[in-house]
Parts: C-alpha cells; structure tokens; sequence
C-alpha cells in the first residue's frame, strides 16, 4: 500500500493511503480528543472534538474521518482549533451528566480548560424528553441551561439506560446496527437537542428487537448504558473498580472463541467485556457471553456477600 | 434481519393511505394476507421490499395526510412492506415537524411567527388562540408577501395556505371549512423585459400550450440538437452562479457529473426553500411550473441523468401540485419519458415532498431525505457530484438557478451574462417583504443597489424610517442604512461581510424590537438543527438562552454569544451550524441590540 506523507504540527508523519488524519496524528504519538470515535465502530464525526485545522480548508475538519492526503499540513493546537475543543466540551458537559467519563477525558477537558458552568444553573429533570415534538420547543427565559437529564430506564435484568448521561455519540446505534449486531433495535428519533436515542415508539427494550447482546453497553463512553449489576451496585455504593480485577477468559459456549475479560469484585463477577483489538471479537458479544456468567456463581443458599445481597434485591423488585 | 414489530394492527384506511404509495403487497411475507402459497415461497422478499427505503418518507406522509397521525399499527405496516426496521422509522417520523406520532386534532393550522410574519400578524393570531392544540406558532411559510401566512394541514383533505390571513379565517378553516389558494402575485407581472418572471402571471400554469405559445420549449429542442458538451460549454460561458446561497459555479458542478465514471447519475431540484423571508422559488414554482420541467430536462440531458427529482418543501402544496400536473403533461407530449422529444434521450421526473425541516435544504441532507433516511447532513468531502443520490454522481440546483436554464440555451451564455455584472451574471429575484410598501418577488439585474431595489418596492413604510435590512435571511446577516448604495453583487457582498444568500431583503423600521426578533431567529435555529453534531446542537441553544436573557432585561454576554459563533461556525457539519449566529453578530455589531 502507498505511504502518504504529511505534516502534522510540524512533524513529518507517513501513514498508509486511506488513513484518516487521526491515525496519522497517532502514528507520530499526538493523541487527539475524541468522544464519538471508537475503532471498532464507522466514525460518524458527530461530537467534532477531534477537529484540526487543515491548510487550505475554510473549516475545521474531523480528524476521526477525514482520510490523509499528500503533502497535507495539519495543525492540532492552533487558536482555533483549542476553542473547539473547549466549546465542544463545555456544551457536552454543560447539557450532560458526565461523571462516569474515563480519566482521558476528563484531563483533555482540564487542558482546553472546558468551564461547563459558565451556561447556568442545570435545568430540572424533564419527564417529556420522549413525547419532543420537532420544531417546537419550550420558550426558554434564560434563565437555566438547558439539559438532557431525565428519570433513568430500567425495564429489563440486563441493563440500565440513563439517557441523562448521553451525548448522543450515536456509537450504540452503530453497534446495535450494521456495525456489530444488526438488531437495529435503537435509533434516534427526534431532533436538534431534543434528538435521542430510543426504541420505536420508546417502547421498553423487552418489546423491542433488543437481544440484549450488551454490545451498546460496550461502546458507550459516558456510562448512560450499564449492566444492571453495575448500576445496582453503585446505587448501593459498593461498586468498587479498585478493588476488582480483570481476568481474560475465552467464552465457553460454542467454538467461536470469543475472549471475555471477567471483571470480579469480592469474588463475583460483575461485568463482562471483551477486548477491543481482538481479531475475533471486535470488542463485540452475544448474550451469552456478555451476560450468561451466572452458572460459574450460582450461589444458591450460599449467597452471602454485599453484591450477592444487592443483586438478590434488585432481581425481585 | 428479522423485524420485530410493535403489538399494534394497522386500521383498513392506515393500509389504504400506506398502499396508494407502495401498491398492494405482493404477499403474506411483506404485509399481505398470508396464504398457503406464501408458507411454500417467500416471494417478494427482504431485498426487493428494502429496495424501496426511499419510499419510506412518501408513505409516512400519505398517513399523516389521510389519517391525522401515525399510529403504531400503520408504523407496523409501512416497516413491514419497506422491511425498515422499526425503530429507524421511528427515527425518521419523529425528525419532521409535520408528522405526528401522537394523536392530534385532524385540523392543525401553523401559524407563522417567524421575521417577516411575527409583526404583521402571524404573532396576534397565535395570541388570539391561545393554547389550543390545532394552532401552533410555524418557522417562515414562504408567503412573505402576503403576511401573514398559515398552513393548514387536514386529515383526509389537501393542506390549504392562508395568506393575509385572520383569526376568524384561520377558525373557520379549522372548523371544517375550506380556502382557494391565495393568487400567484408578482409586482412586475407582464414586464416582458424580464427574464426569469415574464411568464409568471402571464402564462396558465396548468397549460402545456400556454406554456408553449410564450416560447416554452424551445430552448430543449434547441438543446437535443446540440451535444451535452456543448450544452455545459454554454452554461459555463454564461459564468452563472448557484441561487440557493452558497454561489457555486452551475457549470463546474454540470461538468464534474457529466465526467462522472459512473453512469447512473442523479438530477435534483432542491426546492426546500425553508430560509426564512423566502418565496421566490414558490412564485416561480406556481406561476411557470412548465418552465422548471423543461429546465431540468435541459439539465438532465446535459449531465447525463436519466432520473430527475424536485424536492418541495410540504408548506407549498399548490406548488407541488402544479409542478405534478406540468410532469404528466410533459410526459403526455413525449417532452418526458422513455424519447424526450423524439431525440432518443430517456428522463423523467418524479415530485418528492419535504415533511416540515429546514435542514433538509441543505443538499446532503435532502439527499438522505429523498433515501429514506433522517435528514441529517452528510459529512463533505465527497460531495454530492462525486456520491450523492443513492452513492451516485448527482446534480442538485435551486430552483432559481435552474429556471435560468432555457434562456441562456436560447439566447446563449454571452447573451446571458450580458445583464449583471462580470462576477454576477444575470439577474437575481429578490424577496421583499417587511416594512415595505409593494411586498413580493422582484427580478433585477445584478449589480442594482439595495436601495434600489427598496425604492423599487415602494419604499420603506410602517414608520417610514428604515432602521436595517435583512439581507439572506436567517442564515444572512442585518445592513444598516450605509449599506443602501451596495450594489447586489456577489462580489460586493462579499467585500461588505454581508451576503444575498437566498435573496431576502427583509426590510425593518426604525419602531423594531430587535430583540425579539433575533431571539426568534436564535429560536429558528435551535429548533431546525438536526441535533447531529454538538456545536450546533447545543451552540444553537445556548445561544437562544443568552437572548433569551436579553430580551428578559439583561445585559447581553457579546463575549459568550462571539465564542458560540466561533465553534458554530468553524466545527459544524454543515451549513445550518456555519450560518446560525451570522444574523445574531450582524445585529450585535450594527447596534440594534445590546447595551
């Protein structure tokens, strides 16, 4: 494959024809920000915080999808592209719960220096994020910001959707879609900041053609999708990811060989995933796999510990 | 993939609406009644169904417009004849504002409350209503003109638009009553020195021979005997730049499809014309729809295209009509079809509707529309000349910009851009609507100054003080009076930070709440953007927010509003997010809001 050569702050970088300028900025140890970008996923370039400034071009372009092209000269840290990256993280934060964001978010956000607070004081919790009708929306007055947040889903065992948390990465879709599971159980309905991810007519998961593979679970970077177990646990406040580890497995089901990471606390294991840069797996599972741990716990009489407890509630209530 | 459908049957008229778009099903597989047959063969399967995803949109639209609503059973039963899984549809109906996934009255009249009704009438309608459910405030109709303007949609009936309309009007429509459509009106009608308006007025819009015998036709027969080369080399001669907004050169983009390897290539119309203040289009749609077919077909013929379609924004049903009606007339003449004109070139046309959105003006975004897909914008690169329809090379002009089609193969490219000036060939419709005497449509040759065109319009009336202009609508930006000498240029635009984007020149008096206007603009905005990428998302809302504030009696944050307009405008997707703070920071400058 031809080697394309580019310039990125400065630096010389060759990178195969048909990277993007994301990969590029990677090669030459730049990493970029990124929220809607998962390998394993079509990027959609919709959260635009991994944009650069591109010589000759009028815009800001998406590192995440814009493939290289020769003698290309990319900036990463101009003027304008750190406000970008600051705006864009302001207005996420600003309009979404975003505590459950991994460490390298969180530090990108303290290096543009994002100030979500600068927008108001956060807006109620609204019961009628479902039911927007496009084209119209409430006259606001200024004088709260407006969010996201909202009452959380539980309709099934498997896993909790708590849409405040989402920023609409469109990644579930993806993975619920052409890009992993083909289900297309979910899709975004609505529109401009009433868009959100939802089920036909937000119809519960268990109506749905939900399988409950979990692989949304597995793409979302805000934690607005969560196994039941975790979400009960953190409710509770027994959720503890310092004292779990992570133990690498290859799923006993059928003879595909998916490889499963055991996440285990106090002897239970609360969550399943499985590596993204496995060749077999994508990072993606079945239902089985994601959720059918039981059998290697099943405590019967025996379950005694705090997570034991906290499931055990969880399950008949 | 197997569909899961919602526990939910579709009613005998739901299938009726749904099948006047698809046809009856073919079997029990893909909604028909399961047979014994069915059970031994899947005919009509998954891939065929799936094939007609762009029917998705038209059939969603015949049940909201024979039903009133889109329930779960008729849901159930377009998915299971597209084989679109039911969610994805979901997604789709509930992106347009003119679908309804709830029940709702069978009656809804919008109202217009956007810059040029809000003043004039659109705002004391909505005031006299108050909070009843079938009347609920509208973005810009397109009637500018004859403010203000109401859309009435009706369950089993043809929408119906009011124009200058009233309270009691707007009652007695929603109580069962019916209206004509308000007359096609230009103030220049019969001057036959123009070019793009001589017929309209003048012509029968619904007569192929009327059409005809004012020079109609000529220009195609004229264009089949010269090669699709030669036909480009004309248009590029006659320098002629796209009328939508963003000016693009017509010629290089019919020259980018025409050398297109691929040889299934598409012809769109985009006659979304959403951008607030405008009506051009609709006049020239309703009063020379004969022209726009054989300007398309001129243009089919030149790229390559065998398939054209005219987009039309829902809000202009008379126009949709009128422009069927021209298509099956053509067709009838052999002018469409199979051997346009006995020349052995195949084209045909097919009308496609808008459901309620701004945003699907924007050319990806239509394209995804016309797919059956959310109206969201495709990322650019590739553009539409090289993917665009269906993956495919496609054109897509306004309807403006076609319409100038005929005359420049008629009268040549160098006749053409005789008019104008050397950048701004030809002439240009402008929109006048506001504190002016002679609201409408008015085509004058480039370079003509803005106070002209007022002047032209019968000047400035309400206080008789003009205060500022605004000049390309939403997605324009407000002049003030030293701009009045500015000849309408592209280039003069330019160089003055303003634009002539889709030819609005809303005119404002010295007696204007700015404030409320910009707040509806930054409203506008908020509610049309697709939600697709956070700049614009939520850019347009906090935007909104900050004005919100304003108009509340606080001092205006200009330096958060800048920063908004910053990230809005160099990170967005598209062009809604580029343009949404540019009439907001116009007016910031000019001082017509702040402290």
């Amino acid at each position: 494959m031809n080697e394309v050569a580019l310039n990125i702050d400065g630096v010389a970088a060759s990178v195969p024809e048909g990277s993007t300028i994301l990969e590029a900025c990677r090669s030459v140890d730049k990493p970029q920000p990124t929220l809607c970008y998962l390998e394993n996923l079509t990027p959609v370039n919709a959260c635009r915080v991994c944009v650069v400034e591109v010589e000759n071009n009028r815009l800001l372009v998406p590192s995440c999808s814009r493939p290289v092209e020769e003698g290309m000269v990319v900036n990463t840290d101009t003027e304008r592209v750190r406000h970008s990256r600051k705006m864009v993280f302001e207005f996420v934060a600003s309009s979404v719960q975003m505590d459950l964001v991994d460490e390298e978010t969180r530090e990108w956000m303290d290096y543009y220096g994002a100030d979500p607070s600068r927008y108001g004081n956060p807006a109620a919790s609204s019961l009628d994020r479902d039911s927007r009708h496009p084209g119209h929306h409430p006259i606001p007055d200024g004088s709260e910001a407006a969010n996201v947040h909202q009452p959380i889903k539980v309709d099934n065992d498997l896993y909790v959707r708590d849409y405040s948390r989402c920023i609409l990465c469109y990644k579930c879709v993806e993975a619920c879609g052409e890009d992993a599971q083909n289900s297309f159980a979910i899709a975004v309905s609505g529109r401009g900041f009433d868009a959100r991810i939802s089920t036909e007519f937000d119809t519960p998961l268990t109506n749905s053609a939900c399988v409950f593979c979990g692989n949304c679970i597995g793409v979302c970077p805000t934690g607005a999708l969560m196994f039941r177990s975790e979400y009960e646990m953190r409710k509770a406040e027994i959720w503890d990811e310092d004292e779990q580890s992570v133990t690498r497995t290859i799923c006993s089901y059928c003879a595909v060989g998916c490889n499963l990471d055991l996440h285990v606390q106090d002897n239970r294991i609360v969550k399943v995933t499985s590596p993204i840069d496995h060749s077999i797996t994508d990072g993606h599972l079945c239902i089985k796999g994601r959720f059918g741990y039981e059998y290697v716990q099943d405590l019967g009489e025996m379950a005694s510990t705090p997570i034991d407890i906290v499931l055990a509630r969880a399950r008949t209530t | 993939m197997d569909l899961r459908l919602m526990d939910a049957t579709a009613t005998a008229d739901e299938i009726a609406a749904v099948d006047v778009v698809l046809g009856p099903p073919e079997s029990g597989w893909t909604g028909g009644v399961m047979t014994a047959a069915d059970t031994r063969l899947a005919q009509g399967g998954y891939h065929a169904a799936a094939a007609q995803r762009h029917l998705l949109l038209p059939a969603l639209l015949q049940v909201q417009s024979e039903i009133g609503w889109i329930s779960e059973g008729a849901m159930n039963y377009v998915c299971v004849r597209l084989q679109v899984p039911p969610a994805e549809a979901h997604g789709v109906a509930t992106f347009y504002a003119l679908l309804s996934t709830t029940k709702r009255p069978d009656r809804v009249a919008h109202v217009c409350d956007d810059v040029g009704c809000r003043d004039r009438g659109g705002g004391a309608i909505l005031e006299a209503f108050g909070d009843r459910d079938d009347v609920v405030p509208s973005p810009c109709l397109g009637q500018c003109d004859r403010a203000p303007a109401v859309f009435v949609q009706r369950a089993g009936e043809s929408d119906v638009v009011l124009g200058n309309s009233e309270p009691m009007e707007v009652e007695l429509v929603l109580g069962g009553g019916s209206a004509p459509p308000p007359p096609v009106t230009a103030p220049q009608v019969g001057d036959g020195s123009l070019r793009l308006l001589r017929r309209v007025g003048v012509v029968d819009p619904a007569g192929l021979d009327s059409y005809r015998s004012h020079g109609g036709y000529e220009a195609l027969i004229q264009a089949i005997g010269m090669s699709p080369g030669e036909v480009i080399a004309e248009v590029k001669v006659s320098n002629i730049r796209g009328r939508g907004g963003a000016a693009f050169p017509m010629g290089i983009k019919w020259e980018g499809v025409a050398a297109a390897p691929e040889s299934e290539r598409y012809l769109i119309c985009n006659a979304d014309e959403s951008e607030p203040g405008t009506f051009k289009d609709r006049v020239l749609m309703e009063g020379d729809p004969f022209a726009l077919v054989e300007s398309m077909t001129i243009a089919g013929y030149a790229v390559g295209a065998t398939k054209g379609y005219i987009y039309v924004r829902s809000e202009y049903p008379v126009a949709r009509q009128r422009l069927e009606g021209a298509i099956a007339a053509a067709r009838d003449a052999g002018l469409l079809g199979s051997d346009v004109a006995g020349s052995g070139f195949a084209f045909d046309l097919e009308v496609r509707s808008g459901a309620g959105a701004y945003i699907c003006g924007e050319e990806t975004a239509l394209m995804n529309s016309i797919e059956g897909y959310r109206g969201e914008p495709r990322n650019k690169p590739p553009f539409p000349t090289q993917v665009g329809l269906f993956g495919k090379p496609t054109v897509i002009n306004n309807v403006e910009t076609l319409m100038n089609v005929p005359d420049i193969i008629a009268d040549g490219g160098a006749a053409f851009a005789a008019l104008g000036t050397e950048q701004s060939t030809g002439t240009k419709l402008f929109c006048l609507a506001g504190d002016i005497a002679a609201p409408g449509v008015y085509e004058v040759p480039f370079g003509v100054t803005l106070g002209d065109v007022i002047e032209l319009a019968g000047g400035v009336t309400g206080s008789g003080v003009l205060k500022a202009v605004l000049l390309g609508g939403a997605a324009g930006v407000f002049v003030g009076t030293e701009h009045l000498d500015m000849p309408l240029t592209l280039e003069d635009a330019r160089s003055r930070n303003a634009t002539l984007g889709s030819g609005v020149v809303m005119v404002y008096d010295d007696t204007t709440d700015f404030r409320a206007i910009l707040r509806r603009v930054a409203e506008f905005f908020r509610d049309e953007s697709c939600g697709q990428c956070v700049p614009c998302r939520v850019g347009t809302v906090r935007q909104e927010e900050l004005l919100a504030r304003h108009l509340g009696g606080e001092s205006l944050d200009a330096d958060l509003l800048a920063e908004l307009a910053q990230v809005m405008g160099d990170a967005s997707i598209c062009g809604l997010g580029h343009t949404a703070s540019g009439a907001i920071q116009s007016a910031l400058q000019l001082g017509l809001v702040g402290d």
